[in-house]
């Protein structure tokens, strides 16, 4: 090639590229009314929720592709608005069961089917759940929260029997059965895929779902988009409305909020605060609003960490949290507030409550001095990055309230990807922090947040006997169903835990979600993501 | 001019090898615990650590490298934990996304930019030049996020012109068969100009935001190249021949003039591949950049191992074709001086 040549090539080249092809204009689109266009900042990064590192995304893929045995039944919350009822255990795979001091028979659906024909049976259920409890990691932790330990303790009776055998009493066993994890899978298709060193098929059911939920993946692009089809032959419910979900990912909250204002998409996912509360002024569009069962944001002090040994010191910053302005500046009003009851200890068993703590400089300037730190001392205040649209306000009001008693508190921020890390290791002395459980009982909140077993949640490295033995007794009346006990040990739990506190409860936040007026039946559900079964569109 | 290539591919050796060692060592030393993070929101101590072994985080460094050279050798780069992919699937179709874009950019402003600084310098003080300094300078001032945002604001939130920001192509639309994975030219490979100009218009906006941005140097450089060489002497005797200014300026001062402007060019088109990343987060585009930002936030080793290796390779393979372009523009210049 010659200079000569190269140039005409490249004039061509370019002259080409202005040629704008006009193509006609084609209606194109596929038929919007039983599709949902739905938009969200992150997609899944794993379809199976026995994964490894499956994100809250990919928990939503699985609660829609996969049936459980029972499933919680839906109500209306006073509100108005709709959510998941913790007390009604419903059928979905199982159309029955009896329990019994042993364990607990369910009696499977005979006409149900995987995606790909194949009847399920007590022996795939067997199979995925001896899964759970094996793979390790998350699912084995959850399945371990209902009691439910090791693959003797499931049995198959016959072809559509199955038996869970109780490793102890605990009230938790059945609704942790309803919760995503124990998900039923076609074994005898992952099975064809799993090899030697993958024997669960977990490399296979990463990308294809093998289940015989009400939904099927039709086509995936990780990152960018899941759209999933109907699954016709669906008998574990009333067959749903929507035969098609389109799932974009769109990183940007400002484009979020833009699309579903201007009627471009359905569902509109991860708003911040300060959007949902001035759409909801607006009204253009539709936004659900349900506060986060059995969550709350909190302020957290490793009680190993002088000077926060000390009961003084934290209840006297108990008393310096500026709660209202977190309220109002940080969360523009999206939030439960848990301060300024009128006692620490509970008259009934609400939870999340309120702690009796408000915001009185004097005061804690009083208790600071009577602790000893009349001068006041210096420490670092921790926040997770990924979540910064909270914590990072948060810790700035902090800091400037904390400098009012004389509390030096230097800001810092942790990568999302070593916060998990720092709370294992509890090498931070004093952080803002977010946990919820999803099964909504006080005593499962502190077993994991404040029992002296000392799980990752309990950040405050707390441990407190008295405490755990109201716990422990909590759990247990719960499984022997001694309600009187049950109560007392949760008001006395609850009691101590606020007025020892080493947690500072802030307030419960709201899970919001903006969509068309058009778009009805969304619930809230523990698990914080959609239910698409229950959704339809109001053709207009 | 074979020899010639053959010894600049030569020099590329060393300059991977570098790449590899240094962006192994870079990504473990870099704060975050990916184990922990993958662990999910219930686990113990005990589910974390068998997750850092399944990772192999568990081992020496020695070890985790020799494991990184085994599986580069077989062309594995391992999994991204952020989208469960492997990696080289994750390149190969994020590249082609983030290309189609740049490239598109690219072709934009060197169609407005170029005739922009021709002009500037033929008229020199006049109000073309005047204009092409404004548009150069609001072009580097305006940081691409921003232009992103305000474009998004105006011509799609406010007056509903462009299409909505979600990606290569909108909400009810389905990708063409994958050819190149342009979309552009897969669609009119499958003969779809439904999805053609569904794509043509899902580029508009994001493909303006990037071009603002790379106006100003090209349209600099082509300003500066050209009046240095029409006041050089042949273009003097060019016209003092008689030979008409569209002749002069077109056929000798601007050819004699490009040397810079492509060598400008390969630096921009760097420069817009790293500016992809806020334009790539501000309209959804499932591209590279925007990857490989996210994979760094969560401490995903391999996917920024693999970007790296990737634009490494890409910078190189273009310094050697704007090296070879130069010996094809200018005959003087000689890939061994």
């Amino acid at each position: 090639m010659n200079r000569r040549d190269f140039l005409s090539a490249a004039s061509t080249l370019t002259a080409g590229g202005l040629l704008a092809t006009a193509a006609p204009r084609l209606a194109h689109a596929l038929s919007r009314d039983e599709t949902l266009a739905l938009i969200s900042e992150n997609g899944p990064n794993n379809l199976d929720i026995h994964g490894v590192g499956t994100n809250r995304a990919g928990y939503e893929a699985a609660w829609n592709c996969y049936d459980r045995l029972v499933t919680y039944g839906i109500k209306t919350l006073p509100d108005g608005s709709r959510g998941y009822d913790k007390d009604v255990i419903a059928p979905e795979l199982a159309e029955r069961w009896e329990a019994d001091a042993k364990g607990v028979t369910f009696f499977l659906r005979k006409d149900a089917t995987f995606h790909d024909g194949t009847p399920v049976t007590a022996a795939d259920v067997k199979w995925s759940f001896d899964r759970a409890v094996s793979v390790g990691g998350f699912p084995t932790v959850q399945m371990a929260a209902g009691s439910l330990l090791k693959p003797e303790q499931f049995s198959v009776v016959d072809d559509h029997t199955f038996r869970v055998a109780f490793a102890r009493p605990d009230a938790l066993t059945i609704p942790d059965l309803a919760v995503i994890v124990p998900a039923v899978f076609n074994s005898a298709l992952v099975k064809k895929h799993a090899t030697e060193k993958d024997p669960w098929g977990l490399a296979y059911t990463k990308n294809n779902p093998a289940g015989g939920g009400a939904y099927r993946v039709a086509r995936w692009t990780p990152g960018t988009e899941v759209v999933y089809e109907r699954f016709d032959a669906w008998k574990s419910g009333p067959l749903p409305q929507l035969k098609r979900v389109i799932w974009r990912t769109i990183p940007s909250s400002g484009n979020r909020r833009a699309l579903v204002e201007r009627s471009d998409c359905d569902v509109s996912f991860d708003l911040p605060a300060k959007d949902f509360a001035e759409m909801k002024r607006e009204g253009l569009v539709k936004v659900a609003s349900n506060p986060i069962s059995n969550g709350m944001w909190s302020l957290e002090m490793n009680v190993t960490k002088p000077p926060f040994d000390n009961l003084k010191v934290r209840q006297a910053i108990a008393w310096v949290v500026p709660y209202q302005k977190i309220m109002d500046v940080v969360m523009y009003g999206e939030a439960n507030p848990m301060f300024g009851a009128a006692s620490n200890t509970p008259d009934d068993l609400v939870w999340p409550r309120p702690t009796a703590y408000r915001t009185d400089v004097e005061k804690a300037k009083g208790l600071l001095a009577e602790a000893g730190f009349a001068d006041g001392f210096s420490t670092a205040l921790s926040f997770d990055v990924s979540q910064g649209a909270i914590g990072e306000p948060i810790a700035v009001l902090m800091q400037e309230s904390l400098g009012q008693i004389g509390i030096k508190a230097s800001i810092e921020k942790i990568p999302g990807a070593n916060w998990r890390g720092q709370m294992a290791k509890k090498s931070m002395p004093f952080m803002i922090n977010f946990f919820s459980g999803w099964l909504d009982y006080p005593e499962y909140f502190f077993f994991w947040a404040y029992h002296g077993q000392n799980a990752v949640f309990n950040t405050m490295a707390y441990k407190n006997p008295a405490l755990d033995k109201e716990v422990d007794a909590a759990r247990a009346a719960a499984a022997s169903g001694d309600a009187a006990t049950y109560e007392a040990a949760i008001k006395t739990m609850i009691a101590i835990a606020y007025e020892e506190v080493p947690r500072i409860p802030l307030f419960q936040p709201y899970l919001n979600v903006a969509m068309q007026k058009s778009v009805g039946g969304y619930a809230y559900w523990f698990h914080r993501q959609l239910d698409y079964r229950t959704m339809g569109k109001v053709v207009t | 001019m074979l020899r010639a290539t053959l010894k600049r591919l030569v020099t590329i050796v060393p300059t991977l090898i570098g790449v590899v060692v240094v962006t192994f060592l870079l990504t473990r030393v870099l704060p975050g615990d990916p184990a922990a993070y993958f662990a999910g929101p219930t686990a113990d101590a005990a589910s974390i650590e068998q997750i850092r072994k399944s990772l192999g985080l568990d081992q020496s460094l020695p070890q985790q490298f020799l494991r990184y050279l085994g599986d580069l050798a077989r062309g594995d780069l391992g999994n991204a934990l952020s989208t469960g992919q492997p990696v080289l699937k994750e390149i190969a179709s994020r590249l082609p996304a983030s290309a189609e874009l740049t490239l598109s950019a690219l072709a934009l402003s060197i169609l407005i930019a170029v005739p922009l600084g021709i002009l500037a310098a033929v008229k020199e003080g006049s109000w073309i030049d005047h204009l092409c300094r404004v548009v150069t300078t609001a072009g580097v001032s305006l940081p691409v996020f921003f232009t992103g945002v305000l474009f998004v604001c105006i011509f799609y939130y406010r007056l509903g012109w462009a299409p909505a920001p979600v990606g290569r192509l909108d909400l009810y639309s389905v990708a063409p068969p994958h050819v190149t994975g342009f979309f552009l030219i897969d669609s009119l490979l499958a003969g779809d100009f439904d999805t053609f100009r569904a794509t043509v218009a899902q580029l508009i906006l994001p493909a303006s935001t990037m071009a603002l941005f790379a106006l100003a140097p090209i349209a600099r450089m082509t300003r500066a190249s050209m009046l240095s060489v029409l006041s050089s002497e042949f273009i003097r005797t060019a016209r003092a021949s008689g030979l008409n200014s569209r002749t002069v300026i077109l056929r000798y001062a601007f050819r004699n003039a490009m040397l810079p402007v492509v060598t400008t060019l390969g630096m921009v088109f760097s420069f817009l591949l790293g500016a992809n990343v806020l334009v790539e987060k501000v309209f959804a585009w499932p591209g590279i950049g925007s990857f490989a930002v996210e994979a760094l936030i969560q401490s995903d080793y391999a996917p920024v191992q693999g970007f790296v290796l990737a634009m490494a390779l890409l910078y190189v393979a273009l310094n050697l074709m704007i090296d070879l372009a130069y010996g094809v523009i200018d005959p003087r210049v000689r890939l061994e001086a």
